[in-house]
């Protein structure tokens, strides 16, 4: 396919007939049975639980994806009546991840890319390019590295990329999911003025509806089969499949599932309205979980339960930086305090300032409490994330201090970055934002042990030893409560997005800390994987853990009544 | 965690060099790595090293601020100079008697020259690392040198790749101590654990690759005849650079062989 024509071209027709896929070794096809015609300039948001084949089709309407054997195909699917692996450059197509939708390291030359391989004449490139830029409101010059631009600057680049090979079929598989709620909708506000002027073929898969609504105007749900559910105008099918969509986890537009409250808002809303204390509560609880606010079970350290709101991590004048002396260097300073801690001197704050680094955020100073949490909000690159790591010891401050609490620290020097594992992970629990970076065994079962082995191991030297089953009672706890007792003894990097999520703030729960840090839990995750996180960190709080959240995400610090810290603005 | 930009290991491309056609970069330094690997006397390779420092320092390279930052590359061609000097046999007055080690005048040139012989054949192609983007290396690479598309392109996109991989392993170190590993202090725990992380950097970039792959096909990457978006431009600083490097590479010879004292590495 030669776009070389500069005429404006009109959108593609996609027709699907009993279209189905098959993935070999799998039990249950990912898709079955796909009747559907799109007409030509028609856009298409596409529904369904997560699993469902829903990237698979986009795949296949892309004409990328793999079917070496030609087993797991069945029935017919055309793009304009001809096979799309044919017909390159007239689909265009954008996944969810920015870091791998970038080919080449100047962003001109990226736009540039696809022109290339479609055979456009040099001269007609650059205005090209120009404009697919402008389109998708990225105002950069085109020598500009695409290493320095944001998750959603790297989508709108991708975005311009496809635009720029004037597709007929354009294809999105949630574009928007790891970008925040603005570019988010920068993106979105790109996509549907494009497509508008073009005329353009929409498919787009995506569990925030909200955004998509004002954009489409058809919408097809999928069920757990992989089949047809809902295919029809947006407005009646959103509301016809409403039901459907809220068991699946699809965002459906002015929702939030009902969550569990933490105690604390609880216990204040009986004291002010004097109502029934679980008003819409409908998780599954655990033992012993679903107390009131002032009367909680000691906490699972060991340790006396902190008091509910005492001050457990404490930060002054904060400077964090991601830029961080050598390892060397922070390992002999580690020990040279600790040395200094035992002979029981105070602990000076500058002592291991070695180079003075520019800061990502500084002049913080905030108190972690227990059984409250924390939201730490802002813009993009305002340092939040590395705020989040030097709170859990895991990046030295270039300024202020960190300090623990007594009841925190217990044995332990009061500064977190003086920790070794197995005190860090009794006492601060840190949630990376890829789970995958967090696995370290190999079966789910296995991973949730991790901590509490680690624990063991440590607490063979010292006095209280640890109790097996207590810990074995909690991981079973977890896995219960997260559904992923089926799935115990599978490689955690074979889960799913949401059940790596869910498995990955498990495992940091299974050492039981008293501070649990999340980096964007809710990133990316649809309603039910979302519901179970809070009701999770609900729980936790219960028992009197402090929570700090990372986040964008307004209903999460609604759920869990958070104090919000906000950072560059 | 967002990634960072790391700072670029190459620092900044600028200067004459840095305008200067990569093919001609790339084949000017060729030519002089080809006659300091042929000849094996020490008058040829300092009569090209020397060249070549003269000719950096012509286009404002500043050899000596190169040579520092290239140390390890010095270190290890005084070692190596060193080691030929002291278990080389040429004859000649003895200058240091030590035991069984003897370094006569013959073995010290002889050491000498491999020293010499190291700096001179490592610098052309760090000089034209450290002053051509990977872009432009490849466009040449395709374009003039008609090297496959599909291979250099490939090539070129993971490059990219490995910057994120740079990044990853220190994310991926904090979020291993975050869950208490890493706290290993014997060598076969330490070696544990390298394995465990090395292994799930290599999940993640296979992923990563996969992913990739997808784009660049669903771009129209390798569905048929391609352009390319950047024209080659030849000016007045290729012919520089060209005559000079000639200059510098047949001056060597031309020299050590009317001085007699060229040699080949065969002879």
């Amino acid at each position: 396919m030669t776009a070389a024509s500069a005429t404006i071209p009109v959108g593609a027709s996609v027709c699907l007939e009993n279209f189905g896929w098959h993935y070999p070794g799998r039990q249950n096809p990912s898709l079955a049975g796909v009747d559907a015609q799109i007409g030509a300039g028609e856009r298409v948001l596409l529904l369904g639980p997560s699993g469902a084949g829903k990237s698979t089709l986009l795949q296949a309407l892309a004409g990328v994806e793999q079917d070496p054997d030609g087993q797991s195909r069945s029935g017919e699917l055309t793009v304009d009546g001809a096979d799309p692996r044919d017909a390159r450059g007239a689909v265009g197509f954008m996944h969810q991840d920015p870091e791998t939708q970038v080919v080449l390291s100047r962003i001109g030359d990226d736009v540039a890319f696809g022109l290339e391989n479609l055979a456009v004449p040099r001269e007609q490139i650059w205005p090209r390019v120009h404009e697919a830029l402008d389109r998708v409101g990225l105002h950069l010059p085109l020598e500009h590295s695409t290493t320095a631009l944001s998750g959603g600057q790297k989508q709108r680049l991708a975005l311009a990329g496809v635009m720029a090979m004037r597709p007929r079929l354009l294809l999105l598989d949630e574009p928007t999911a790891s970008v925040d709620h603005e570019g988010a909708v920068e993106l979105c506000r790109a996509v549907s003025r494009a497509v508008r002027q073009d005329g353009t073929t929409l498919v787009v898969v995506e569990h925030r509806v909200a955004l998509w609504e004002p954009v489409v105007h058809r919408v097809i749900v999928l069920d757990d089969n992989g089949s047809v559910a809902f295919d029809g105008p947006t407005r009646e099918t959103l509301h016809d499949a409403r039901k459907l969509l809220q068991a699946q986890g699809t965002w459906v537009p002015d929702w939030v599932p009902t969550t569990r409250p933490p105690a604390h808002r609880r216990a204040v809303e009986v004291d002010a309205a004097a109502e029934g204390p679980d008003g819409g509560d409908e998780c599954p609880r655990g033992a012993g979980t679903a107390r009131s606010g002032r009367d909680r079970p000691p906490h699972a350290a060991g340790s006396p339960a902190p008091r509910d709101g005492a001050v457990l991590l404490s930060a002054r004048e904060l400077g964090v930086s991601r830029i961080q002396p050598s390892r060397r260097v922070v390992a002999r300073e580690r020990r040279r305090a600790r040395r200094s801690w035992r002979r029981g001197e105070t602990l000076e704050a500058p002592a291991r300032r070695v180079v003075d680094f520019p800061p990502a955020a500084e002049h913080i100073t905030l108190d972690v409490r227990a059984g409250r949490a924390l939201a730490v909000t802002g813009p993009n690159g305002a340092g939040k994330s590395t705020l989040a790591l030097t709170l859990a010891g895991l990046l030295v401050p270039v300024r202020g201090t960190v300090r623990a609490s007594a009841v925190l620290a217990d044995d332990a020097p009061p500064d977190p970055g003086l920790w070794d594992g197995s005190e860090l992970i009794s006492r601060v629990g840190t949630v990376f934002q890829h789970p995958e970076h967090q696995f370290l065994r190999s079966t789910v079962r296995e991973e949730l042990e991790f901590g509490p082995e680690q624990l063991r191991r440590h607490s063979e030297r010292s006095k209280p030893r640890r109790d097996v089953t207590a810990d074995d009672a909690r991981v079973a706890d977890l896995l219960r409560r997260l559904r992923l007792e089926d799935l115990a003894g599978a490689n955690p990097f074979t889960l799913s997005g949401g059940q790596k999520r869910r498995l990955s703030v498990a495992t940091v729960l299974a050492a039981a800390p008293a501070v649990v840090i999340l980096d964007e839990p809710t990133f990316g995750q649809d309603a039910r994987t979302w519901k179970e996180l809070v009701d999770l960190l609900a729980e936790e709080m219960d028992r009197g853990t402090a929570v700090v959240a990372v986040t964008h995400d307004r209903d999460l610090m609604t759920a869990l009544d958070a104090e919000e810290v906000g950072l560059g603005s | 965690m967002s990634t960072t930009a790391t700072p670029g290991i190459l620092g900044p491309r600028s200067g004459l060099l840095a305008r200067a056609n990569p093919v001609v970069k790339l084949l000017g330094a060729l030519l002089i790595t080809v006659v300091i690997v042929l000849s094996a006397d020490p008058v040829t390779n300092a009569v090209a090293l020397g060249g070549q420092l003269l000719l950096l320092a012509g286009v404002g390279m500043r050899p000596l601020r190169l040579l520092t930052r290239l140390w390890p590359i010095l270190v290890a061609a005084l070692i190596s100079g060193w080691g030929t000097a002291m278990l080389s046999d040429a004859g000649g007055p003895v200058l240091l008697q030590l035991g069984w080690i003897t370094v006569t005048t013959g073995s010290l040139a002889a050491g000498g020259a491999i020293a010499l012989r190291g700096l001179a054949i490592a610098l052309p192609g760090i000089t034209v690392l450290l002053t051509t983007d990977p872009t432009d290396l490849a466009d040449g690479l395709a374009q003039t040198l008609k090297l496959p598309a599909r291979f250099v392109l490939a090539a070129l996109a993971a490059m990219r790749l490995v910057e994120v991989m740079i990044t990853e392993w220190s994310v991926l170190t904090a979020a291993r101590r975050a869950r208490g590993a890493g706290g290993s202090h014997t060598p076969w725990g330490v070696a544990g654990e390298f394995g465990g992380q090395a292994f799930t950097l290599l999940v993640q970039s296979l992923r990563r690759a996969t992913r990739l792959a997808m784009t660049m096909e669903a771009r129209g990457f390798g569905a048929g005849p391609r352009t390319w978006a950047r024209p080659l431009h030849y000016s007045r600083v290729d012919v520089l650079v060209g005559v000079a490097v000639v200059v510098t590479a047949v001056g060597a010879l031309v020299l050590s062989m009317g001085m007699g004292t060229h040699r080949y590495i065969w002879q």
